[in-house]
């Protein structure tokens, strides 16, 4: 197809071309606002870039076009940069962790701790009561007020039947005044119930070879690798602990700064990392609350006695916690015996994989590699 | 019928606030209705939609057709439109307006009161009676049908889609779109578009053109003299300006559904014409309107001063013309000048001097009302420009008109607001609007029938002006839906023919 035989085929880009006039030739434009030329005046050519200012033609004929540039956001490239793309076996521990619970409110109750008092609510009802209970009061005290009334427009103040009635009045204030303001029983509190929530925590443990034929650039690509994978997993769950582990031949976890720039060399003994990250699952990420996702990059050479023991150990002990393990191995020669013993573990568990990567430009390939879509 | 009673009734202005209501647009839209009555304006049935900003921002990018198709070149537009919008580089459009019986027209809902008015009188009434008078319209497009048609041209589509997929339907539409301006019939009045026998028809349709096109190629054993005789002979027999139509019917590798699709864009380019050809006049003609009704209901005591200002300043910026030094000029503003001259033709005939008697005779001194309304109803934009751009406008607008030949070192000033000028920068104006020179005389020549089916193209030079860098990229578009090789000649002036473009596709 490149093979110099032209083949002609409209590209497929965003352009939309139309057959329109080029520059050039005799043309003659009117413009408005003229403000000192007469006829026969000679102007130089105004220069090209001035927009279509000397050119009236091409903005005669409608709007000029701007570049068709738009803005995605930072979600909406990431939709686009892991398209098809999934966490496999996410769905089952999903529904096997509901464990966390999150306190929703839900409406009023009528007992409850004094911090909950919701204090509307219960002036609300206090008043109701009063406005209640005092009705038989107010309607007689009503009623005597204007027998009172009528009854001083003959007599005087002194007279006993008046003075009964005021009495009375009196008696029935103090009881009405004695309903209480408020009372326990108008009392309402806030009321929360618990609500279960599937937990999305995740935990994502970078394991890193920094034995001496890890050089910078082969760390790099690991970085690279990393990043890609945290990336994706913010996709997925809000909060994701990640966890360094560099080792040669002894493992530690060390800080993001620590991790990728710090210079320490030695011998491989891959296990000592597999035996520390199997600890600290142990002591911090219980399973049971915790989806574990394992990135391990590393340039394959192992002492070769550790290998197996490294196959042993996950096979045994991590793999079932897992919920994915990536292994990506970062050079252009042959694999070694890590790489067959890794094998073996592949072909037990499904949620584990590896991939190797020449270089730079294969990260984004292999990263696909690794997480695309099971189509069952 | 009931304008006598309503005037007499209502004397305190419709609405005080800026808020719209329903029940306001309704009491506007009847006021400006009896108002526009009056004013002898004759329209469709009028449809006024409310609508949001981002449905507006939609409604643009399909080009204002409230049904379009599926095409990747609208969500384009949209995305462009709405990032402008949002920087504030442009207000968006006032309204839409939609050529179709009865006349839809969308309103934006964050629009104030008084643009809700100013929107329903330029759009419902002004843009509506051009449809409805205009001899282009009346001619080329069917407003009763269009709809009707948009639908069927829809569902088609997206039913190719899905049977043929979506990318193969895509590179059809690419390829239309970009001679969608040559699928235009300039002279012949088209059968008009009708709804349901389209549809019908359409099976119909495609079973004859097939047969059509087989005929075309079979190779018939013909007699050695015959062959001889028919050698000089080209086809088509004379030069097709049509392109699309021609691709249509005479396209030997194309599908029936294929060719309904380019039948389906020819139609939508050819229902569009008229509006390319009568920008100036249209937009003239309707803000005309709206500023003649509102000025109208403001007399009459139905609006307040507080909308007037707001009408007022938003009418200005409308019709402002930057001048040829601005940095905010962009060409002529076509409702500037459509609006002038609308103006200008009332005041030439109510008070006309002593030049507009001699320049315009026939219409100096008559009835306005009537002038304008021929005015509208006859002419197009090169036309309407010819016949009433008057000296006082030139003058009012500084017009000059400069030569710009690749010739010479410089430019030229040929001509000023002058009485030497006058006629020429109106010469010069029409030009501007006249779309045969402003676009590429483009024709089908010929088709090698006996050979490689090849297609050739001629471009007629004019005033030597080249044709554009994206003729390469039309021709492939072109070879696509032709299938065979597809060339384009240059006719120059003195009659010599030069091979200036080519696109090979081998079989």
């Amino acid at each position: 197809m490149d093979k110099g035989e032209k083949i002609n085929i409209p590209t497929r880009d965003t352009s939309e071309p139309i057959f329109s006039h080029g520059q050039g030739g005799r043309r003659e434009i009117v413009q408005p606002g003229n403000t000192d030329f007469i006829t026969g005046d000679k102007v130089p050519r105004p220069p090209k870039q001035g927009g279509g200012k000397g050119d009236g033609k091409a903005s005669n004929s409608g709007e000029g076009e701007d570049d068709f540039v738009f803005q995605l956001s930072r979600e909406e490239f990431l939709e686009f940069f892991f398209e098809d793309l999934e966490l496999p076996d996410l769905v089952k521990t999903q529904l096997a962790t509901i464990s966390e619970y999150k306190y929703v409110r839900a409406g009023y109750t009528t007992s409850g701790v004094p911090t909950n008092i919701n204090i509307i609510r219960s002036m609300k009802g206090a008043m109701a009561r009063r406005i209640a209970l005092r009705t038989p009061y107010t309607r007689r005290l009503k009623e005597l007020e204007a027998e009172r009334d009528t009854l001083l427009l003959t007599h005087d103040a002194d007279h006993p039947k008046i003075v009964e009635i005021n009495e009375e009045i009196k008696h029935l204030r103090t009881k009405a005044n004695a309903v209480p303001f408020i009372d326990t029983f108008d009392l309402r509190y806030n009321n929360r119930i618990k609500e279960p929530t599937p937990t999305t925590r995740a935990v994502m443990f970078c394991l890193m070879d920094v034995s001496g034929s890890m050089n910078e650039e082969r760390k790099d690509i690991a970085k690279r690798f990393f990043i890609l994978l945290y990336l994706f997993l913010t996709r997925t769950y809000k909060n994701i602990d990640v966890v360094f582990i560099r080792h040669h031949t002894t493992a530690k976890e060390v800080d993001e700064e620590e991790f990728f720039y710090s210079r320490e060399t030695g011998g491989t003994v891959v296990s000592s990392a597999l035996e520390l990250m199997h600890e600290i699952i142990q002591q911090r990420y219980p399973t049971s609350d915790w989806n574990i996702y394992t990135a391990q990059a590393s340039d394959g050479d192992n002492w070769e006695g550790d290998s197996p023991t490294c196959k042993e150990l996950l096979v045994q002990q991590i793999m079932p916690c897992l919920q994915y393990f990536a292994y990506v191995e970062i050079t252009a020669y042959e694999h070694q015996s890590l790489w067959r013993e890794y094998e073996k573990v592949r072909e037990a568990f499904p949620n584990f994989a590896m991939q190797d990567i020449a270089g730079l430009t294969s990260i984004y390939p292999v990263f696909r590699e690794l997480f695309n879509k099971q189509t069952a | 019928m009931k304008s006598s009673s309503t005037t007499s009734r209502l004397r305190k202005p419709i609405s005080e606030s800026s808020e719209w209501t329903t029940d306001l647009i309704n009491k506007y839209d009847q006021e400006i209705a009896r108002v526009a009555a009056d004013f002898g304006l004759d329209t469709y049935p009028n449809q006024i939609e409310i609508i949001s900003s981002e449905q507006m921002m939609d409604a643009y990018s399909s080009v204002g057709m409230p049904l379009g198709y599926h095409h990747w070149s609208f969500g384009k537009q949209f995305l462009n439109v709405e990032r402008r919008y949002k920087r504030g580089h442009m207000g968006l459009a006032y309204e839409i307006v939609i050529n179709s019986n009865p006349c839809i027209a969308y309103l934006m809902e964050e629009n104030t009161m008084t643009m809700q008015a100013l929107v329903i009188a330029h759009a419902s009434y002004g843009h509506n009676s051009f449809f409805k008078g205009n001899y282009l319209f009346r001619t080329w497009t069917n407003a009763d049908a269009i709809i009707d048609y948009l639908v069927f041209a829809k569902n088609y589509i997206a039913g190719c889609e899905k049977r043929y997929g979506v990318s193969e339907v895509e590179s059809i539409l690419d390829s239309c779109h970009a001679l969608m301006n040559y699928g235009v019939d300039r002279y012949k009045r088209p059968p008009q578009l009708s709804n349901e026998e389209e549809s019908l028809k359409q099976k119909e349709r495609e079973e004859y053109l097939q047969s059509q096109i087989n005929d075309l190629w079979r190779t018939i054993p013909v007699v050695e003299k015959q062959e001889s005789n028919t050698e000089e002979q080209r086809f088509p027999a004379e030069p097709q300006e049509n392109l699309l139509y021609f691709i249509e019917k005479n396209a030997p590798l194309m599908e029936p559904w294929q060719r309904e699709i380019v039948r389906i864009i020819r139609k939508v380019a050819q229902y569009f014409y008229p509006q390319r050809q009568t920008q100036v006049m249209n937009e003239g003609w309707a803000t005309f309107w709206h500023y003649t009704i509102l000025n109208k209901l403001y007399e009459e005591g139905l609006i307040t001063d507080g909308f007037m200002i707001e009408f007022l300043q938003s009418h200005t910026n409308v019709v402002a013309q930057p001048p040829y030094n601005s940095p905010y000029y962009s060409g002529i503003n076509p409702y500037t000048l459509g609006f002038a001259m609308m103006s200008d033709i009332r005041r030439i005939c109510e008070n006309p001097t002593d030049e507009d008697k001699e320049w315009f005779p026939e219409i100096a001194g008559s009835d306005w009302q009537k002038t304008l309304d021929f005015a509208m109803r006859n002419f197009k934009d090169e036309s309407f420009i010819a016949q009433f751009l008057s000296p006082k406008l030139i003058r009012d607008l500084k017009l000059f008109s400069v030569l710009d030949d690749d010739s010479h070192n410089t430019l030229e000033i040929t001509a000023i607001h002058d009485d030497t000028g006058y006629r020429k920068i109106r010469r010069a104006l029409v030009e501007h609007y006249n779309l045969s020179t402003r676009e590429p005389n483009i024709e089908i020549y010929n088709v090698n029938l006996r050979g490689d089916r090849s297609l050739t193209l001629r471009h007629t030079l004019h005033d030597r002006k080249p044709l554009g860098e994206s003729t390469d990229e039309v021709l492939r578009h072109l070879a696509r839906l032709w299938g065979f090789t597809v060339r384009m000649e240059t006719v120059h002036a003195d009659g010599k023919t030069e091979l200036t473009h080519e696109c090979k596709v081998k079989r």
